[in-house]
């Protein structure tokens, strides 16, 4: 049991970190900014950065972003939740049980075959176009990732700290709150760390699939009308949207996970 | 002699294993004294882990039994991995026996911090596990298998992953525990003179399936110094041990 193995890399300075990532943006938008002014594309091909956000603008104070971004969150997050909560329950069953492991993996394995995107449609003919379509497809996809995590994470509690509980005859409460659940939680916040970041791409295709709300629909109806530059506000927005909830998951683990390291400030 | 607080009786343990059955113990008996220190001593692959294990209820016995004077004893248990809980800081992982009993957080404190003068800690009690050196992490669960204030203390070879100076500044520090809180102690080793140096009694178990094979009586005055183990008589009882181990 080498808790040193689960520790993370030594990380770069955080003011060397941000002074890179400003300059590799700064140069993107540069390169976006000359190719659009030079390579002599319609606007509905690319627009150029200063028609983004002049566009962005308009969404903002009309407050159809707003809107819209809200939905997605909404779906986002509550597909988040629905699928961490299964995923995390049927993974403590599997990771507890060998018999259930074998009776329900073989179904777990198959879903995994079955891609999401080409499911969509369906999960929109069945449950509407809704928000209710939109949470399951992003618990779906949350799901596996989260579950497998658990899975590992419980079944890495070192066996000395089960004896050392049972020789203080621990309850199976006091068990699963005291040991498994703080020794599985950096395996399970990684975990949730990918399923943030999925979930926001399935509220995006169920969106496009059929939806009157949400970024992933208001990239459509960007499309429809060669509206390209709200085409672009809607993806910065996901983009946006997607690092707010990996940077939350992270502070998460920085919060949670003091005892692992001490981190640079 | 007064009621033993262990009775060992005929106890035998068996692991079913593909390549026939493998016999750990052998009709093992034995029993201890109130506040009496016995050392287990044996060759590895002896099963005396298998026997503290059984001791902790982490096993059932196959066959034969063993009882504790007033029934479910509240134990103590030392591994070989000083086994801390990383995510608790050194005073958190005191705590825990008396957080399984619901005790106040203010009371296991206070207690908490009594230990960490005992076991001479002070200073570290905010320290996490990662921090500790091998010999602090291992004072750190010695505390702990102390705080419920339990029947017995089982250790498991506690030095064993220290290096050797630590180890003997160790055996020091346990004795002057043992003698300050009065406990009956049953500990694995398979070190001659750390038994010598510690133990009332050094059971010594044969080559699997383990076997009582000698009961030692050490009758070396306390407290004991480093200077005995140059002794006749310290080298007197080795020779005897390490007959028996063979």
């Amino acid at each position: 049991m080498d808790w040193k193995l689960l520790r993370k890399p030594p990380r770069t300075s955080r003011r060397s970190l941000h002074w890179t990532a400003f300059a590799s943006l700064a140069a993107a938008l540069l390169g976006w900014w000359l190719v659009s002014r030079f390579a002599g594309l319609p606007a509905f091909i690319l627009p150029a950065p200063e028609q983004v956000a002049v566009r962005f603008w308009k969404a903002l104070t009309d407050g159809s972003l707003l809107v819209h971004t809200a939905a997605t969150l909404t779906e986002v997050l509550l597909g988040l939740l629905a699928g961490t909560i299964a995923a995390v329950t049927l993974g403590y069953a599997i990771a507890k049980s060998r018999l259930f492991e074998q009776l329900v993996s073989p179904y777990l394995v198959a879903t995994q075959a079955i891609p999401i995107v080409a499911i969509a449609p369906l999960l929109v003919i069945w449950f509407g176009p809704g928000i209710f379509s939109k949470v399951l497809i992003c618990a779906l996809i949350v799901f596996f990732p989260v579950l497998v995590n658990t899975v590992v994470g419980v079944r890495a509690v070192p066996r000395p700290f089960h004896d050392l509980m049972h020789s203080l005859r621990a309850t199976r409460g006091q068990i699963l709150r005291m040991l498994e659940v703080p020794a599985a939680l950096p395996v399970l916040l990684g975990g949730l760390r990918v399923g943030a970041t999925l979930s926001v791409i399935g509220a995006v295709v169920g969106e496009l699939v059929g939806s009157d709300h949400g970024l992933g629909f208001l990239v459509n109806v960007g499309r429809g009308q060669y509206d390209t530059a709200l085409v672009f506000v809607a993806v910065f927005t996901l983009i946006a949207l997607a690092l707010a909830l990996y940077g939350l998951v992270s502070f998460l683990e920085r919060k949670l996970l003091v005892w692992q390291e001490t981190f640079e400030r | 002699m007064a009621n033993p607080i262990l009775t060992v009786h005929d106890m035998s343990i068996t692991f079913p294993d593909r390549n026939g059955d493998l016999d750990a113990l052998d009709t093992v008996s034995f029993s201890v004294q109130p506040r009496e220190f016995v050392c287990v001593l044996g060759p590895s692959g002896s099963g005396k882990s298998t026997l503290l294990r059984i001791l902790a209820g982490l096993l059932e016995p196959t066959s034969g039994s063993f009882t504790f004077a007033g029934g479910k004893p509240k134990i103590g248990m030392v591994f070989q991995q000083s086994n801390l809980m990383p995510w608790r800081t050194a005073l958190e992982n005191i705590t825990l026996p008396l957080e399984l009993q619901s005790v106040q957080a203010d009371e296991a404190h206070a207690r908490a911090q009594e230990l960490i003068d005992l076991v001479g800690l002070q200073g570290f009690e905010s320290s996490w596990p990662r921090d500790l050196s091998g010999g602090m992490a291992q004072r750190v669960a010695i505390a702990r298998a102390l705080i419920h204030d339990p029947d017995i203390l089982l250790l498991d070879e506690p030095f064993g992953s220290l290096d050797a100076l630590t180890r003997e500044r160790m055996w020091t520090e346990l004795s002057r525990i043992w003698q300050r809180r009065q406990k009956t102690v049953l500990m694995v080793t398979h070190s001659i003179s750390e038994s010598l140096f510690l133990a009332d009694r050094v059971l010594v178990l044969t080559q699997r399936p383990g076997k009582v094979k000698l009961d030692l009586g050490v009758d070396l005055p306390r407290p004991r110094a480093d200077e005995m183990r140059y002794t006749a008589h310290f080298g007197e009882l080795a020779r005897r041990l390490k007959e028996a181990i063979g």
